[in-house]
Protein backbone atom coordinates (compact mmCIF):
# COMPACT_ATOMS: atom_id res chain seq x y z
CA UNK A 1 0.00 0.00 0.00
CA UNK A 2 2.79 2.38 0.97
CA UNK A 3 4.69 1.37 -2.14
CA UNK A 4 1.71 2.24 -4.31
CA UNK A 5 1.19 5.57 -2.52
CA UNK A 6 4.87 6.37 -2.96
CA UNK A 7 4.68 5.62 -6.68
CA UNK A 8 1.54 7.70 -7.13
CA UNK A 9 3.23 10.57 -5.29
CA UNK A 10 6.22 10.45 -7.63
CA UNK A 11 3.79 10.35 -10.55
CA UNK A 12 2.08 13.47 -9.21
CA UNK A 13 5.44 15.24 -8.91
CA UNK A 14 6.46 14.56 -12.51
CA UNK A 15 2.90 15.39 -13.59
CA UNK A 16 3.53 19.02 -12.68
CA UNK A 17 6.26 19.11 -15.31
CA UNK A 18 3.97 17.41 -17.85
CA UNK A 19 1.51 20.23 -17.17
CA UNK A 20 4.16 22.93 -17.61
CA UNK A 21 5.46 21.32 -20.79
CA UNK A 22 1.92 21.10 -22.17
CA UNK A 23 1.03 24.70 -21.27
CA UNK A 24 3.49 26.08 -23.83
CA UNK A 25 2.30 23.72 -26.56
CA UNK A 26 -1.33 24.50 -25.72
CA UNK A 27 -0.79 28.26 -25.81
CA UNK A 28 0.89 28.11 -29.22
CA UNK A 29 -1.68 25.71 -30.69
CA UNK A 30 -4.63 27.58 -29.20
CA UNK A 31 -3.58 30.94 -30.54
CA UNK A 32 -1.85 30.13 -33.83
CA UNK A 33 -3.46 26.77 -34.77
CA UNK A 34 0.12 25.64 -35.28
CA UNK A 35 1.36 22.36 -33.81
CA UNK A 36 4.99 22.73 -32.86
CA UNK A 37 6.27 19.15 -32.76
CA UNK A 38 9.72 20.52 -31.90
CA UNK A 39 8.35 21.61 -28.50
CA UNK A 40 10.16 18.72 -26.80
CA UNK A 41 13.43 19.77 -28.42
CA UNK A 42 12.91 23.30 -27.06
CA UNK A 43 12.48 21.67 -23.62
CA UNK A 44 15.74 19.80 -24.27
CA UNK A 45 17.51 23.07 -25.13
CA UNK A 46 16.23 24.68 -21.92
CA UNK A 47 17.60 21.69 -20.02
CA UNK A 48 21.04 22.09 -21.58
CA UNK A 49 20.92 25.80 -20.81
CA UNK A 50 20.51 25.03 -17.12
CA UNK A 51 23.12 22.24 -17.30
CA UNK A 52 25.83 24.42 -18.86
CA UNK A 53 25.06 27.41 -16.64
CA UNK A 54 25.65 25.11 -13.70
CA UNK A 55 28.63 23.22 -15.13
CA UNK A 56 30.52 26.22 -16.52
CA UNK A 57 29.48 29.12 -14.32
CA UNK A 58 28.31 27.34 -11.21
CA UNK A 59 24.85 28.88 -11.38
CA UNK A 60 22.32 27.13 -9.13
CA UNK A 61 19.91 25.26 -11.42
CA UNK A 62 16.81 26.87 -9.91
CA UNK A 63 18.40 30.33 -10.17
CA UNK A 64 19.26 29.62 -13.81
CA UNK A 65 15.52 30.00 -14.60
CA UNK A 66 16.14 33.75 -14.41
CA UNK A 67 18.45 33.42 -17.42
CA UNK A 68 16.86 30.47 -19.24
CA UNK A 69 13.36 31.98 -19.37
CA UNK A 70 14.35 35.29 -21.05
CA UNK A 71 16.76 33.46 -23.35
CA UNK A 72 13.99 31.05 -24.40
CA UNK A 73 11.63 33.98 -24.92
CA UNK A 74 14.17 35.45 -27.33
CA UNK A 75 14.73 32.09 -29.03
CA UNK A 76 10.96 31.80 -29.50
CA UNK A 77 10.84 35.22 -31.15
CA UNK A 78 13.71 34.27 -33.47
CA UNK A 79 12.03 30.96 -34.40
CA UNK A 80 8.80 32.83 -35.12
CA UNK A 81 10.52 35.35 -37.37
CA UNK A 82 12.61 32.73 -39.11
CA UNK A 83 10.20 29.79 -39.42
CA UNK A 84 6.73 29.75 -37.91
CA UNK A 85 5.77 33.28 -38.95
CA UNK A 86 5.54 32.04 -42.53
CA UNK A 87 3.08 29.31 -41.56
CA UNK A 88 0.46 31.67 -40.14
CA UNK A 89 0.25 33.45 -43.49
CA UNK A 90 -1.12 30.21 -44.92
CA UNK A 91 -4.83 29.46 -44.86
CA UNK A 92 -6.08 28.09 -41.54
CA UNK A 93 -6.64 24.53 -42.81
CA UNK A 94 -3.14 24.19 -44.26
CA UNK A 95 -1.43 25.64 -41.19
CA UNK A 96 -1.23 22.46 -39.12
CA UNK A 97 0.19 20.48 -42.05
CA UNK A 98 2.84 23.11 -42.78
CA UNK A 99 3.70 23.51 -39.11
CA UNK A 100 4.20 19.74 -38.81
CA UNK A 101 6.74 19.79 -41.62
CA UNK A 102 8.61 22.74 -40.14
CA UNK A 103 8.37 21.29 -36.63
CA UNK A 104 9.74 17.87 -37.59
CA UNK A 105 12.56 19.52 -39.53
CA UNK A 106 13.41 21.75 -36.58
CA UNK A 107 13.23 18.80 -34.17
CA UNK A 108 15.65 16.73 -36.28
CA UNK A 109 18.02 19.67 -36.68
CA UNK A 110 18.05 20.55 -32.98
CA UNK A 111 18.52 16.91 -32.00
CA UNK A 112 21.46 16.47 -34.38
CA UNK A 113 22.95 19.77 -33.26
CA UNK A 114 22.70 18.80 -29.59
CA UNK A 115 24.40 15.43 -30.22
CA UNK A 116 27.14 17.16 -32.22
CA UNK A 117 27.78 19.88 -29.65
CA UNK A 118 27.21 18.08 -26.41
CA UNK A 119 27.41 14.32 -27.26
CA UNK A 120 24.53 11.89 -26.71
CA UNK A 121 25.40 11.45 -23.03
CA UNK A 122 22.73 11.82 -20.40
CA UNK A 123 23.48 14.76 -18.11
CA UNK A 124 22.17 15.74 -14.72
CA UNK A 125 23.00 18.57 -12.36
CA UNK A 126 24.52 17.56 -9.03
CA UNK A 127 23.51 19.87 -6.16
CA UNK A 128 24.25 19.89 -2.45
CA UNK A 129 20.53 19.57 -1.69
CA UNK A 130 19.84 16.95 -4.37
CA UNK A 131 19.32 14.07 -1.96
CA UNK A 132 17.14 15.93 0.56
CA UNK A 133 13.91 14.13 1.39
CA UNK A 134 10.83 15.25 3.27
CA UNK A 135 9.31 12.42 5.26
CA UNK A 136 5.54 12.33 5.55
CA UNK A 137 4.59 9.25 7.54
CA UNK A 138 5.85 6.36 5.45
CA UNK A 139 6.14 8.51 2.34
CA UNK A 140 9.40 10.08 1.23
CA UNK A 141 9.05 13.27 -0.80
CA UNK A 142 12.21 14.23 -2.73
CA UNK A 143 12.55 17.95 -2.04
CA UNK A 144 13.91 18.90 -5.45
CA UNK A 145 11.02 17.24 -7.25
CA UNK A 146 8.56 18.90 -4.87
CA UNK A 147 10.20 22.24 -5.66
CA UNK A 148 9.80 21.64 -9.41
CA UNK A 149 6.09 20.95 -8.91
CA UNK A 150 5.64 24.15 -6.90
CA UNK A 151 7.62 26.21 -9.42
CA UNK A 152 5.65 24.73 -12.31
CA UNK A 153 2.43 25.74 -10.57
CA UNK A 154 3.76 29.26 -9.90
CA UNK A 155 4.74 29.66 -13.56
CA UNK A 156 1.27 28.57 -14.67
CA UNK A 157 -0.33 31.06 -12.26
CA UNK A 158 1.99 33.79 -13.58
CA UNK A 159 1.00 32.91 -17.15
CA UNK A 160 -2.67 32.97 -16.20
CA UNK A 161 -2.25 36.44 -14.68
CA UNK A 162 -0.37 37.65 -17.74
CA UNK A 163 -3.15 36.44 -20.04
CA UNK A 164 -5.94 37.94 -17.93
CA UNK A 165 -4.40 41.28 -16.88
CA UNK A 166 -1.87 42.40 -19.48
CA UNK A 167 -3.21 44.33 -22.47
CA UNK A 168 -1.44 42.02 -24.93
CA UNK A 169 -2.39 39.02 -22.82
CA UNK A 170 -6.02 39.85 -23.48
CA UNK A 171 -5.15 40.32 -27.15
CA UNK A 172 -3.63 36.83 -27.21
CA UNK A 173 -6.82 35.35 -25.71
CA UNK A 174 -9.00 37.30 -28.14
CA UNK A 175 -6.91 36.10 -31.09
CA UNK A 176 -7.21 32.50 -29.85
CA UNK A 177 -11.01 32.81 -29.68
CA UNK A 178 -11.63 34.51 -33.02
CA UNK A 179 -8.75 36.01 -34.99
CA UNK A 180 -11.00 37.91 -37.39
CA UNK A 181 -12.92 39.54 -34.56
CA UNK A 182 -9.56 40.33 -32.96
CA UNK A 183 -8.47 42.11 -36.14
CA UNK A 184 -11.71 44.09 -36.12
CA UNK A 185 -10.99 45.38 -32.62
CA UNK A 186 -7.66 46.72 -33.85
CA UNK A 187 -5.39 43.93 -32.59
CA UNK A 188 -2.26 43.31 -34.66
CA UNK A 189 -2.72 39.53 -34.66
CA UNK A 190 0.77 38.89 -36.07
CA UNK A 191 2.18 40.42 -32.94
CA UNK A 192 -0.21 38.33 -30.81
CA UNK A 193 1.10 35.24 -32.64
CA UNK A 194 4.70 36.30 -32.03
CA UNK A 195 4.08 36.87 -28.33
CA UNK A 196 2.22 33.57 -27.93
CA UNK A 197 5.01 31.68 -29.64
CA UNK A 198 7.71 33.39 -27.58
CA UNK A 199 5.79 32.77 -24.33
CA UNK A 200 5.22 29.13 -25.29
CA UNK A 201 8.93 28.70 -25.96
CA UNK A 202 9.79 30.36 -22.65
CA UNK A 203 7.53 27.84 -20.89
CA UNK A 204 9.35 25.03 -22.72
CA UNK A 205 12.70 26.42 -21.57
CA UNK A 206 11.50 26.63 -17.98
CA UNK A 207 10.14 23.09 -18.16
CA UNK A 208 13.47 21.87 -19.54
CA UNK A 209 15.35 23.47 -16.68
CA UNK A 210 13.12 21.82 -14.09
CA UNK A 211 13.31 18.45 -15.87
CA UNK A 212 17.09 18.59 -15.79
CA UNK A 213 17.22 19.57 -12.12
CA UNK A 214 14.90 16.81 -10.97
CA UNK A 215 15.76 14.14 -13.54
CA UNK A 216 18.24 14.45 -16.43
CA UNK A 217 18.65 15.72 -19.97
CA UNK A 218 20.01 14.18 -23.17
CA UNK A 219 19.58 15.15 -26.83
CA UNK A 220 16.97 12.45 -27.34
CA UNK A 221 14.40 13.47 -24.67
CA UNK A 222 12.58 15.76 -27.11
CA UNK A 223 10.17 13.34 -28.75
CA UNK A 224 9.10 11.86 -25.43
CA UNK A 225 8.26 15.32 -24.04
CA UNK A 226 6.46 16.38 -27.20
CA UNK A 227 4.28 13.27 -26.87
CA UNK A 228 3.58 13.84 -23.17
CA UNK A 229 2.69 17.46 -23.85
CA UNK A 230 0.45 16.48 -26.75
CA UNK A 231 -1.38 13.88 -24.64
CA UNK A 232 -1.96 16.46 -21.90
CA UNK A 233 -3.22 19.06 -24.39
CA UNK A 234 -5.70 16.53 -25.80
CA UNK A 235 -6.70 15.41 -22.29
CA UNK A 236 -7.17 18.91 -20.87
CA UNK A 237 -8.45 20.71 -23.96
CA UNK A 238 -7.67 24.25 -25.04
CA UNK A 239 -8.43 27.51 -23.31
CA UNK A 240 -7.49 26.98 -19.66
CA UNK A 241 -3.88 26.98 -18.51
CA UNK A 242 -4.84 25.75 -15.03
CA UNK A 243 -6.82 22.96 -16.70
CA UNK A 244 -3.70 22.00 -18.64
CA UNK A 245 -1.70 21.87 -15.42
CA UNK A 246 -4.30 19.60 -13.81
CA UNK A 247 -4.24 17.48 -16.97
CA UNK A 248 -0.50 17.05 -16.48
CA UNK A 249 -1.01 15.89 -12.90
CA UNK A 250 -3.66 13.41 -14.06
CA UNK A 251 -1.29 11.95 -16.66
CA UNK A 252 1.54 11.68 -14.12
CA UNK A 253 -0.62 9.84 -11.61
CA UNK A 254 -2.22 7.65 -14.28
CA UNK A 255 1.22 6.61 -15.54
CA UNK A 256 2.33 5.72 -12.04
CA UNK A 257 -0.85 3.75 -11.38
CA UNK A 258 -0.46 1.87 -14.63
CA UNK A 259 3.18 1.07 -13.90
CA UNK A 260 2.27 -0.12 -10.40
CA UNK A 261 -0.61 -2.28 -11.63
CA UNK A 262 0.75 -3.78 -14.84
CA UNK A 263 4.50 -3.32 -14.41
CA UNK A 264 7.03 -0.70 -15.49
CA UNK A 265 6.85 -1.22 -19.27
CA UNK A 266 3.18 -0.20 -19.21
CA UNK A 267 3.92 3.29 -17.89
CA UNK A 268 3.99 4.76 -21.39
CA UNK A 269 0.93 2.91 -22.65
CA UNK A 270 -1.57 4.66 -20.43
CA UNK A 271 -0.91 8.05 -22.04
CA UNK A 272 -1.72 6.69 -25.48
CA UNK A 273 -4.85 5.00 -24.13
CA UNK A 274 -5.93 8.34 -22.60
CA UNK A 275 -5.19 10.02 -25.94
CA UNK A 276 -7.45 7.67 -27.89
CA UNK A 277 -10.22 7.52 -25.29
CA UNK A 278 -10.45 11.30 -24.89
CA UNK A 279 -10.53 11.84 -28.66
CA UNK A 280 -13.31 9.25 -28.96
CA UNK A 281 -15.43 10.27 -25.97
CA UNK A 282 -14.77 13.94 -25.31
CA UNK A 283 -12.79 15.49 -28.17
CA UNK A 284 -12.70 18.96 -26.65
CA UNK A 285 -10.93 17.59 -23.55
CA UNK A 286 -11.76 17.73 -19.85
CA UNK A 287 -11.58 21.50 -19.49
CA UNK A 288 -11.81 22.61 -23.11
CA UNK A 289 -14.27 25.20 -24.32
CA UNK B 1 -15.20 60.45 -46.83
CA UNK B 2 -15.48 56.82 -48.06
CA UNK B 3 -15.22 56.43 -51.83
CA UNK B 4 -15.50 52.96 -53.32
CA UNK B 5 -15.00 52.71 -57.06
CA UNK B 6 -15.01 49.73 -59.41
CA UNK B 7 -14.56 47.33 -56.51
CA UNK B 8 -14.16 43.68 -57.49
CA UNK B 9 -13.72 40.79 -55.12
CA UNK B 10 -14.63 37.20 -54.39
CA UNK B 11 -13.49 33.96 -52.82
CA UNK B 12 -11.20 31.57 -54.67
CA UNK B 13 -12.49 31.48 -58.26
CA UNK B 14 -15.93 32.76 -57.37
CA UNK B 15 -16.53 36.40 -58.22
CA UNK B 16 -18.85 38.14 -55.75
CA UNK B 17 -18.45 41.85 -56.46
CA UNK B 18 -18.16 43.14 -60.03
CA UNK B 19 -17.45 46.85 -60.17
CA UNK B 20 -19.18 48.34 -57.15
CA UNK B 21 -19.08 52.12 -56.88
CA UNK B 22 -20.56 54.02 -53.97
CA UNK B 23 -19.71 56.75 -51.49
CA UNK B 24 -20.54 57.79 -47.95
CA UNK B 25 -20.30 61.37 -46.71
CA UNK B 26 -19.56 62.44 -43.11
CA UNK B 27 -22.58 62.15 -40.82
CA UNK B 28 -24.69 60.08 -43.21
CA UNK B 29 -26.65 56.91 -42.53
CA UNK B 30 -26.46 54.79 -45.67
CA UNK B 31 -28.27 51.47 -46.05
CA UNK B 32 -27.05 48.69 -48.32
CA UNK B 33 -29.93 46.47 -49.39
CA UNK B 34 -29.97 43.33 -51.44
CA UNK B 35 -30.91 39.66 -51.48
CA UNK B 36 -28.86 36.90 -49.90
CA UNK B 37 -25.66 36.26 -51.80
CA UNK B 38 -25.63 39.69 -53.44
CA UNK B 39 -22.24 40.43 -51.88
CA UNK B 40 -23.25 42.81 -49.09
CA UNK B 41 -21.08 41.16 -46.43
CA UNK B 42 -18.20 40.82 -48.87
CA UNK B 43 -18.39 44.55 -49.54
CA UNK B 44 -18.21 45.43 -45.83
CA UNK B 45 -15.43 42.90 -45.25
CA UNK B 46 -13.43 44.43 -48.11
CA UNK B 47 -13.67 47.87 -46.53
CA UNK B 48 -12.74 46.44 -43.10
CA UNK B 49 -9.74 44.62 -44.59
CA UNK B 50 -10.88 41.06 -43.87
CA UNK B 51 -11.38 40.21 -47.56
CA UNK B 52 -8.85 41.22 -50.22
CA UNK B 53 -10.27 43.18 -53.17
CA UNK B 54 -9.34 41.90 -56.62
CA UNK B 55 -9.52 45.32 -58.20
CA UNK B 56 -10.91 48.83 -57.88
CA UNK B 57 -10.26 51.29 -55.11
CA UNK B 58 -11.44 51.90 -51.54
CA UNK B 59 -10.53 55.45 -50.59
CA UNK B 60 -10.85 56.80 -47.06
CA UNK B 61 -10.05 60.49 -46.75
CA UNK B 62 -8.22 60.03 -50.04
CA UNK B 63 -5.97 57.16 -48.83
CA UNK B 64 -6.27 53.68 -50.32
CA UNK B 65 -7.42 51.26 -47.61
CA UNK B 66 -6.55 48.24 -49.76
CA UNK B 67 -2.90 48.52 -48.74
CA UNK B 68 -3.70 48.39 -45.01
CA UNK B 69 -4.10 45.41 -42.69
CA UNK B 70 -7.45 45.20 -40.92
CA UNK B 71 -6.17 46.39 -37.55
CA UNK B 72 -4.75 49.54 -39.16
CA UNK B 73 -8.11 50.30 -40.79
CA UNK B 74 -9.67 50.34 -37.30
CA UNK B 75 -6.89 52.70 -36.26
CA UNK B 76 -7.98 55.03 -39.10
CA UNK B 77 -11.50 55.24 -37.69
CA UNK B 78 -13.48 52.63 -39.63
CA UNK B 79 -15.15 49.98 -37.44
CA UNK B 80 -17.24 46.95 -38.43
CA UNK B 81 -19.87 45.13 -36.38
CA UNK B 82 -19.58 41.74 -38.10
CA UNK B 83 -22.41 39.41 -39.03
CA UNK B 84 -23.20 37.06 -36.14
CA UNK B 85 -21.64 39.54 -33.66
CA UNK B 86 -18.40 37.50 -33.21
CA UNK B 87 -17.97 38.41 -29.54
CA UNK B 88 -15.25 36.86 -27.36
CA UNK B 89 -17.58 34.41 -25.63
CA UNK B 90 -15.31 33.46 -22.75
CA UNK B 91 -14.85 37.07 -21.66
CA UNK B 92 -17.02 39.48 -19.74
CA UNK B 93 -19.02 42.35 -21.21
CA UNK B 94 -16.43 44.86 -20.00
CA UNK B 95 -13.47 42.83 -21.34
CA UNK B 96 -15.13 42.65 -24.76
CA UNK B 97 -15.76 46.38 -24.75
CA UNK B 98 -12.25 47.27 -23.59
CA UNK B 99 -10.73 45.16 -26.35
CA UNK B 100 -12.71 47.33 -28.76
CA UNK B 101 -10.42 50.20 -27.75
CA UNK B 102 -7.24 48.23 -28.51
CA UNK B 103 -6.11 50.54 -31.30
CA UNK B 104 -3.30 52.80 -29.99
CA UNK B 105 -5.22 55.95 -31.03
CA UNK B 106 -8.03 55.20 -28.56
CA UNK B 107 -6.51 52.95 -25.85
CA UNK B 108 -5.69 55.86 -23.55
CA UNK B 109 -9.27 57.15 -23.68
CA UNK B 110 -10.95 53.80 -23.11
CA UNK B 111 -12.43 54.74 -19.69
CA UNK B 112 -14.35 57.68 -21.17
CA UNK B 113 -15.38 55.60 -24.18
CA UNK B 114 -16.65 52.87 -21.86
CA UNK B 115 -18.83 55.37 -19.98
CA UNK B 116 -20.29 56.59 -23.29
CA UNK B 117 -21.18 53.04 -24.31
CA UNK B 118 -22.74 52.38 -20.90
CA UNK B 119 -24.73 55.61 -21.23
CA UNK B 120 -25.99 54.43 -24.62
CA UNK B 121 -26.82 50.90 -23.38
CA UNK B 122 -27.47 51.16 -19.60
CA UNK B 123 -28.32 47.45 -19.39
CA UNK B 124 -24.71 46.62 -20.27
CA UNK B 125 -23.45 48.65 -17.30
CA UNK B 126 -25.51 46.44 -15.00
CA UNK B 127 -24.06 43.31 -16.59
CA UNK B 128 -20.47 44.44 -17.05
CA UNK B 129 -19.04 41.48 -15.10
CA UNK B 130 -21.20 38.89 -16.88
CA UNK B 131 -19.70 36.55 -19.48
CA UNK B 132 -21.18 37.56 -22.85
CA UNK B 133 -22.27 33.96 -23.45
CA UNK B 134 -24.85 34.40 -20.70
CA UNK B 135 -26.48 37.45 -22.34
CA UNK B 136 -29.61 37.47 -24.49
CA UNK B 137 -29.25 37.94 -28.25
CA UNK B 138 -30.27 41.59 -28.03
CA UNK B 139 -27.79 42.35 -25.28
CA UNK B 140 -25.06 40.56 -27.22
CA UNK B 141 -25.82 42.77 -30.21
CA UNK B 142 -25.50 45.80 -27.94
CA UNK B 143 -22.06 44.56 -26.84
CA UNK B 144 -21.10 44.09 -30.49
CA UNK B 145 -22.15 47.64 -31.38
CA UNK B 146 -20.53 48.94 -28.19
CA UNK B 147 -17.26 47.15 -28.93
CA UNK B 148 -17.10 48.80 -32.36
CA UNK B 149 -17.92 52.21 -30.82
CA UNK B 150 -15.03 51.82 -28.36
CA UNK B 151 -12.70 52.38 -31.33
CA UNK B 152 -14.24 55.91 -31.63
CA UNK B 153 -14.97 55.37 -35.34
CA UNK B 154 -15.96 58.08 -37.79
CA UNK B 155 -17.61 55.37 -39.88
CA UNK B 156 -19.52 52.55 -38.20
CA UNK B 157 -20.39 49.62 -40.46
CA UNK B 158 -22.95 47.03 -39.34
CA UNK B 159 -23.63 43.67 -40.99
CA UNK B 160 -27.20 42.51 -40.30
CA UNK B 161 -27.49 43.82 -36.73
CA UNK B 162 -31.19 42.86 -36.51
CA UNK B 163 -30.63 39.20 -37.44
CA UNK B 164 -32.52 36.93 -35.05
CA UNK B 165 -33.76 39.75 -32.83
CA UNK B 166 -37.34 40.43 -31.72
CA UNK B 167 -38.93 43.55 -33.29
CA UNK B 168 -38.72 45.45 -30.00
CA UNK B 169 -34.96 44.86 -29.86
CA UNK B 170 -34.52 45.77 -33.53
CA UNK B 171 -36.14 49.10 -32.73
CA UNK B 172 -33.81 49.60 -29.76
CA UNK B 173 -30.73 48.92 -31.88
CA UNK B 174 -31.91 51.28 -34.64
CA UNK B 175 -32.66 53.96 -32.06
CA UNK B 176 -29.12 53.58 -30.74
CA UNK B 177 -27.75 53.91 -34.28
CA UNK B 178 -29.68 57.15 -34.76
CA UNK B 179 -28.26 58.45 -31.44
CA UNK B 180 -24.72 57.47 -32.47
CA UNK B 181 -25.24 59.20 -35.79
CA UNK B 182 -26.41 62.41 -34.09
CA UNK B 183 -22.96 62.58 -32.49
CA UNK B 184 -21.46 62.81 -35.97
CA UNK B 185 -20.62 59.16 -36.72
CA UNK B 186 -21.46 58.04 -40.24
CA UNK B 187 -23.28 54.69 -40.40
CA UNK B 188 -23.14 52.10 -43.19
CA UNK B 189 -25.88 49.56 -42.56
CA UNK B 190 -26.41 46.20 -44.25
CA UNK B 191 -29.90 44.91 -43.47
CA UNK B 192 -32.33 42.24 -44.56
CA UNK B 193 -35.04 44.07 -42.69
CA UNK B 194 -35.65 46.68 -45.38
CA UNK B 195 -38.39 48.79 -43.75
CA UNK B 196 -36.33 48.98 -40.56
CA UNK B 197 -33.19 50.01 -42.43
CA UNK B 198 -34.95 52.61 -44.55
CA UNK B 199 -36.70 54.07 -41.51
CA UNK B 200 -33.36 55.40 -40.25
CA UNK B 201 -31.24 55.69 -43.43
CA UNK B 202 -30.75 58.96 -45.27
CA UNK B 203 -29.81 57.14 -48.44
CA UNK B 204 -29.62 53.59 -49.69
CA UNK B 205 -28.02 51.45 -52.37
CA UNK B 206 -29.39 48.28 -53.94
CA UNK B 207 -26.82 45.54 -54.49
CA UNK B 208 -27.83 42.61 -56.68
CA UNK B 209 -25.53 39.99 -58.17
CA UNK B 210 -22.47 41.94 -57.12
CA UNK B 211 -23.57 45.17 -58.86
CA UNK B 212 -25.20 48.37 -57.63
CA UNK B 213 -28.57 48.40 -59.40
CA UNK B 214 -30.17 51.37 -57.72
CA UNK B 215 -29.73 54.15 -55.25
CA UNK B 216 -31.78 56.90 -53.72
CA UNK B 217 -33.04 58.52 -50.57
CA UNK B 218 -34.65 56.34 -47.94
CA UNK B 219 -38.12 57.57 -48.80
CA UNK B 220 -37.58 57.19 -52.56
CA UNK B 221 -36.36 53.60 -52.18
CA UNK B 222 -39.27 52.80 -49.89
CA UNK B 223 -41.66 53.96 -52.61
CA UNK B 224 -39.76 52.27 -55.45
CA UNK B 225 -41.84 49.56 -57.14
CA UNK B 226 -38.86 47.24 -57.65
CA UNK B 227 -37.82 47.52 -54.01
CA UNK B 228 -41.37 46.86 -52.87
CA UNK B 229 -41.75 43.83 -55.10
CA UNK B 230 -38.32 42.34 -54.35
CA UNK B 231 -37.87 43.11 -50.66
CA UNK B 232 -41.22 43.90 -49.12
CA UNK B 233 -43.24 41.07 -50.65
CA UNK B 234 -46.46 40.94 -52.70
CA UNK B 235 -48.57 42.11 -49.78
CA UNK B 236 -46.77 45.44 -49.62
CA UNK B 237 -47.11 45.87 -53.38
CA UNK B 238 -50.83 45.31 -53.25
CA UNK B 239 -51.25 47.77 -50.41
CA UNK B 240 -49.03 50.29 -52.11
CA UNK B 241 -50.67 50.28 -55.50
Amino acid sequence: MTVLAQQLLLGLLIGGLYGLAAAGLSLIFGVMRVLNVAHGELIMLGGYGAFWLSALLGVDPFASLVIVIPASLLLGAVLYWGLFGFVVRAHEETRVKNSLLIGFGLALALHALAVRLWTADERSIPTSYGGAVLSLGDLAIPLVRLATLVLALLLIVALQLLLSRWRWGKAIRATAEDWQAALLTGIDIRRAYLLAFALGTALAGAAGTLVTVAYSVSPSIGLEWTLKALIVVVLAGLGSMMGTFVGGLVLGVAEAASAATFGGPYREIVGLVIFVVVLAVRPRGLFGR
Amino acid sequence: MLEISGLESGYGDVRVLSGVTLSIAPGEIVALLGPNGAGKSTLLNCVAGLVRPWGGAIRWDGDDLRALDAHLIVERGVALVPEGRRLFGGMTVQENLELGAFAPRVWGGRRAALERVYALFPVLAERRRTAVQALSGGQQQMVAVGRALMARPRLLMLDEPSLGLAPRLVAAILEALAAINREGVAVFLVEQNVPAALSVAHRGYLLEGGRIVGEGSGAALMADAHVRRAYLGPLAVRHGE
